[in-house]
């Protein structure tokens, strides 16, 4: 378990930039609420085995004196690097970026499990959508009862879905809580 | 009377119905003057049915007509021929009269003759005087396939002789002999191993053996939790009514439990489950935790996490407040592990993947507020979900489970801090119904570290034995907690709370209330490990020894360890010095100086924080 250094942690903001926007602010700063200190400190973002964690420093601390190789996981998961090193979000930081998301499209219940199966979100499906999305922003998917689904990249602006047919794709899949169920073992 | 006059008729024209045609002929003959007939048949009749009806013509009316020849039934006819002859000329002399009683006397006996040998063809039927099997008879059932519904027949039996055994017992049978025939029989019909069925027939009456046995065979119902930290009971229960699938809360002792009747929907994979609503976890793992009880801000380590029902119930409870360690040995359980804790949102947790055993070195001694074991076990409570176990644990493997859970719980004790200020508690609990797993490793606990037994919290379940056959174990054992399938449609599981006194590695000082004879307990599940050490040192010193021969090749590493190694030398070598009362003086005094050492250095700042946290609460 390492801190990022300054390349991975401008690939991890970046990303999170593209979900959240200015909201971004709030991730970094806002206070935790774990850790059995009364003031367990802030949030921060930590490196293990290429995986990254958005955890309490009052954590980070008593993890430290578990070995590396011993340690499999602490706080939450917000994304891995991949071998060519690129950023990817993994679906457990969905709560995270529900939370502080700046674009979001609602579901129709019918277009619910078709999401969660893995599929784009096509115009059909759609229920409601935030405006001012422009193209290839970060979109968090919600069911209509506000219940965070997944998230992915937009493919239109918000103007331009209004004149889309019902079989284009409005959002392309990126993560899905199906695949807690789906790919246990690869998360 | 006029009633059962044409019963008593009908029932004659029957019998004269169904043989032969040639008979046909009399009863139109008799057809003619039926009234008077009635009369007189009904007088004969009345004195034979009081006789007969109760054995055999109650039940069944035609048995005899059909059992017996045809040659019987020409009697009958007759007789009532006879009958109708001195109907004809009824008042006529005495050799009539004399005729009829003796015609009366005849089908007497030979009705009393037909409901005796029907009372022995029903018994040939049921056996309904259960006697035991010869070895005669055992060797030509063993060469056959066995017969199931008579080995089923012959368990209701045994069970009834053995629930009433004074009135129904066979003479010159002993009791052993009917427990060794239903041991036998129910382990070939359930399909047990010797060893398991045995060891359960020890442990229950008959009557209540073939229930748990019976509710073994059965699944339990499924159960779900709702994850507060995402969801309430209410709402959850009205979004999965909505999806067609049929559920009620679960008992009135749990506030997040539903129970699942049937669904329409795969209930392990709507969105709901998906987005961390509920948990799929049998309603026996609900106990644990509530027994641990665990406070928002502090420090728990659960030591064998996997798949993380009981982790994330934790977690709920404290309002992902304060830390949990999740430690998990088996590395391909991890998965499902993580996968659970995020899915549910818990970000409190720090998942590792030691042996239980190691942990309070990584962790540090006297580190948490409240420790969770719920042991790995050999899954007796479980043989609904787990139908292997009934063939597959022997002996061995119990007591390699509960040496395994003995380490791991002194381990556990040792990690928890007894000066914390709102813990301090350890929960053991396994789903095993076995004493040695149970009962056993917690006694063994209370006699190796100062620790005591406080109630579960629960207020529903059996008590712990505190007897149990040739093993008396310390009278609290009563506090701890069974569950079984037959008494609580859950699994069969135990849960024991403990609390730690003080901080010292030694068992309590034998106290007045605590008498010599429970210390010296004869325990064999206790052999296995007795064997590895040394016999100079009394019983609960010979623990320490072998804990520390465990320690030491790892020594180099933990500061902790060696310290601790120091002083125990010089112990041993005080020990064989000095009398009883003088040993516990100075380990007194050594104890007093290792807390405070233990105070100044690494705790020292978590304590000012833990007081913090309490003036602000």
């Amino acid at each position: 378990m390492r801190p990022l250094d300054e390349k991975e942690t401008t690939q991890v903001f970046e990303k999170l930039f593209n979900f959240t926007g200015n909201n971004l602010k709030n991730i970094v700063e806002a206070p935790s609420h774990e850790g059995p200190e009364s003031d367990p400190g802030r949030y921060c973002f930590r490196l293990n085995k290429n995986r990254v964690y958005y955890v309490s420093e009052s954590l980070v601390k008593r993890a430290t004196n578990v070995k590396r190789d011993k340690l499999v996981a602490l706080g939450t998961q917000i994304g891995k690097f991949t071998k060519g090193g690129a950023f990817h979000l993994t679906i457990q930081s969905l709560n995270l970026l529900a939370a502080n998301a700046k674009h979001k499209v609602w579901l129709k219940p019918t277009a619910e499990m078709s999401f969660m199966y893995g599929n784009h979100v096509l115009k059909g499906g759609l229920g409601r959508i935030t405006e001012n999305i422009n193209t290839n922003d970060g979109v968090v998917v919600f069911s209509m009862s506000d219940m965070p689904l997944g998230f992915g990249v937009a493919v239109k602006s918000t103007q331009d879905c209004r004149k889309m047919d019902p079989n284009g794709i409005v959002v392309i899949h990126r993560a899905d809580i199906g695949e807690y169920l789906r790919m246990e073992d690869e998360l | 009377m006029k009633k059962k006059a044409t019963n008593s008729r009908k029932k004659q024209k029957k019998e004269i119905e169904l043989p032969t045609p040639k008979l046909h002929k009399d009863d139109d003959i008799s057809a003619s003057d039926i009234d008077e007939d009635d009369m007189v048949v009904e007088q004969h009749d009345d004195g034979v049915d009081s006789a007969s009806d109760v054995s055999s013509d109650a039940d069944q009316p035609f048995t005899d007509d059909f059992l017996h020849g045809s040659d019987d039934e020409d009697n009958v006819v007759d007789d009532d021929d006879q009958e109708k002859g001195s109907d004809s000329d009824s008042e006529s002399d005495g050799s009539d009269i004399e005729k009829k009683s003796k015609a009366i006397d005849a089908k007497k006996a030979l009705e009393e003759q037909e409901a005796k040998d029907e009372m022995l063809i029903n018994i040939k039927e049921q056996d309904d005087d259960f006697r035991l099997l010869t070895p005669q008879q055992l060797k030509e059932e063993a060469q056959g396939p066995p017969d199931l519904p008579r080995l089923q027949r012959r368990i209701k039996e045994i069970v009834r002789v053995l629930s009433n055994f004074k009135t129904l017992r066979q003479e010159g049978a002993s009791r052993k002999d009917y427990v060794n025939q239903l041991t036998m029989d129910l382990s070939s019909y359930y399909g047990y191993n010797d060893y398991l069925i045995e060891v359960l027939v020890e442990m229950f009456p008959a009557v209540e053996l073939v229930e748990l046995i019976e509710a073994f065979e059965k699944p339990r119902p499924m159960c779900l939790r709702t994850n507060t930290l995402k969801a309430r009971r209410r709402d959850l229960a009205g979004i999965l009514l909505n999806r067609g699938v049929n559920l009620d809360p679960l008992s009135k002792w749990s506030k997040v439990g539903l129970v699942v009747y049937d669904s329409q929907v795969p209930i392990g994979a709507t969105p709901e489950y998906m987005a961390g609503f509920y948990m799929l976890q049998s309603a026996s793992s609900f106990l644990p935790v509530m027994a641990l009880a665990p406070q928002e801000k502090e420090r728990v380590v659960d030591m064998a996490a996997a798949p993380g029902g009981k982790t994330t119930y934790v977690a709920a409870l404290m309002k992902n407040s304060g830390v949990i360690f999740a430690n998990e040995m088996k590395e391909k359980r991890l998965k499902s592990l993580t996968a659970n804790l995020s899915r549910m949102g818990v970000t409190n947790t720090v998942v590792c993947n030691y042996d239980g055993r190691e942990l309070p070195k990584v962790l540090g001694q006297n580190s948490a507020d409240r420790v969770l074991l719920d042991a790995p076990c050999s899954g007796t409570g479980v043989i609904s979900k787990d139908e292997s176990v009934k063939t597959s644990k022997s002996l061995e493997d119990i007591q390699s489970c509960c040496h395994l859970q003995k380490e791991l719980i002194l381990a556990a004790i040792d990690m928890v801090d007894a000066n914390s200020k709102s813990g301090g508690y350890i929960v053991y609990s396994t789903c095993s119904i076995m004493v040695a797993e149970n009962e056993a490793v917690i006694d063994y606990a209370l006699k190796k570290r100062d620790v005591k037994l406080v109630p579960c919290g629960l207020d529903f379940g059996r008590p712990g034995f505190t007897n149990y056959r040739e093993q008396r174990f310390h009278p609290s054992l009563e506090k701890t907690r069974r569950f079984y399938p037959h008494v609580h449609n859950m699994d069969g599981f135990f849960v024991a709370k403990l609390k730690k006194m003080s901080n010292s590695r030694a068992a309590p000082a034998p106290t007045a209330e605590q008498p010599e004879g429970v210390d010296e307990v004869i325990e064999p599940t206790e052999s296995v490990i007795k064997k590895n050490v040394e016999d100079k040192v009394v019983h609960h010193r010979k623990h320490e020894s072998t804990t520390r021969e465990k320690v030491q090749p790892n020594n180099g590493v933990a500061e902790n360890g060696k310290d601790e190694k120091t002083f125990s030398g010089k112990k041993r070598k005080e020990r064989k010095r000095f009398s009883r009362d003088e040993i516990s003086k100075s380990r007194e005094e050594k104890r007093a100086a290792l807390r405070t050492a233990a105070k100044g250095k690494s705790f020292s700042k978590e304590k000012k924080v833990a007081k913090k946290a309490q003036t602000t609460e």
